[in-house]
């Protein structure tokens, strides 16, 4: 772990777990614990890999709340770094902001991204209610390294993703235990979400993905769950899996969670079973 | 014989509709009765009285009427032997102008409670399914 990234954690889960800073962040909003989830890969809210329909931090109607967060995944041959923020006015409209560093570690060379998001809850409560919570974002990706996507087949170095995304949690699910499930449905040109630029050699369209997750809370504060990700597959030179992980969350106070995962990302640029590891931190206020 | 089969069968029958009964109030049981009921009530109670965001709402409220009602309502719903006495959800909730920051804040209150009075999770999942219903009555 670069040892920029070491410090950033560590600066993140002190402040968060500080009680005295804590104290000056005091209420980080009404909704209760855990329903703010955790930071995705692109800076909304959600799951890791997949945006979900509820809101990042814990701002309920009437409070505005926002989040802190880095990210890192390292895999066989690459690591992606992440540091991204979000604000959310109401529990209505959610604004994130991420920069990724994807480190082509055995290829050689670095290529970032950033995104801005923004994304809307249109009706629904993920808690109360029949009905699912329903909420649809945009996320526009600009790629700073434009060189080499270039130079492999991508037609943009920038882009937007629109998705639609759908959450319901069952407070009392199978074995007495609270589940979260999610859908998303995403319009996308992105290669390996836009880190290899937008659009394709092989195919210069926008397609619909679908993406996924389930949780089940083990008791308050600890999460277990899978997410898949389907993904485009635009570039000719090499293939674009779909991706998927296993993660465990933990949500100690409404001021931090944490996300181990185990990610399964497919074959990337060309190298094969790209296994690894996933590590997030967020801090919300 | 006859008499004997009937025997097992009103045996059967007693024991049939007794699993049934200790079933229902299996959650009931696990918040601990009526007393355990009536403590976790109480500590949500407390709990409320501090919280800035909502405890206006019980300012001019007959705190020991609530604390019986609201203790009557979670034993009826999770299967102890109780009446309800009170009025509807949406009846006393009437124009209070409950939002869902102010309903959540109470959730989370009992919830506090619950886990210290050491309520097993699941029966704390089940109460709450129980309960939740309630917001569309409470929330405006």
């Amino acid at each position: 772990m670069p040892k920029r990234i070491f410090y950033g954690l560590s600066v993140l889960l002190l402040s968060a777990v500080q009680p005295v800073l804590a104290q000056q962040f005091e209420a980080p909003g009404s909704r209760l614990l855990a329903t703010g989830g955790a930071s995705t890969i692109e800076g909304s809210g959600g799951g890791g890999i997949v945006p979900w329909a509820t809101l990042s931090s814990y701002a309920d109607e009437g409070e505005w709340g926002a989040t802190v967060q880095m990210t890192e995944v390292q895999v066989d041959d690459f690591s992606l770094s992440v540091q991204g923020a979000s604000f959310n006015w109401n529990n209505r409209v959610e604004v994130s902001y991420a920069r990724q560093q994807f480190d082509l570690e055995t290829i050689g060379g670095e290529l970032e991204q950033s995104i801005w998001g923004v994304k809307a809850r249109l009706s629904g409560d993920l808690v109360y209610g029949v009905m699912p919570q329903v909420s649809a974002g945009i996320q526009h990706k600009s790629n700073q390294t434009f060189a080499l996507p270039q130079a492999v087949g991508a037609t943009d170095d920038s882009s937007m993703d629109y998705y639609v995304s759908a959450a319901k949690a069952w407070l009392a699910g199978p074995f007495s235990r609270t589940w979260v499930a999610n859908v998303t449905l995403r319009n996308t040109e992105a290669n390996q979400l836009g880190l290899l630029g937008f659009g394709g050699d092989k195919e210069d369209s926008r397609e619909w993905v679908g993406e996924a997750s389930v949780a089940v809370f083990l008791d308050r504060y600890w999460a277990v769950g899978v997410e898949y990700r389907q993904k485009p597959d635009l570039l000719s030179f090499a293939k674009e899996d779909d991706w998927k992980d296993i993660f465990v969350a933990y949500f100690p106070s409404k001021h931090v969670s944490v996300v181990g995962a185990y990610a399964d990302l497919g074959s990337i640029a060309g190298l094969e079973s790209q296994t690894g590891w996933y590590l997030s931190v967020q801090a919300s206020f | 014989m006859k008499i004997w089969v009937s025997a097992a069968l009103v045996l059967l029958g007693s024991m049939m509709s007794g699993a049934v009964q200790a079933q229902s109030s299996e959650l009931y049981q696990q918040l601990g009765e009526r007393s355990g009921i009536e403590t976790i009530v109480e500590e949500m109670l407390l709990g409320v009285a501090d919280d800035e965001r909502i405890a206006h709402y019980f300012a001019d409220v007959d705190i020991l009427r609530l604390h019986k009602l609201i203790s009557e309502q979670v034993c009826n719903v999770s299967g102890g032997p109780c009446e309800y006495t009170g009025d509807s959800m949406a009846v006393s909730h009437n124009n209070l102008g409950i939002n869902n920051a102010d309903f959540n804040a109470l959730v989370e209150h009992l919830i506090a409670a619950m886990e210290q009075e050491n309520v097993p999770v699941a029966a704390q999942n089940e109460l709450l399914a129980l309960l939740a219903p309630m917001h569309q009555d409470i929330v405006e």
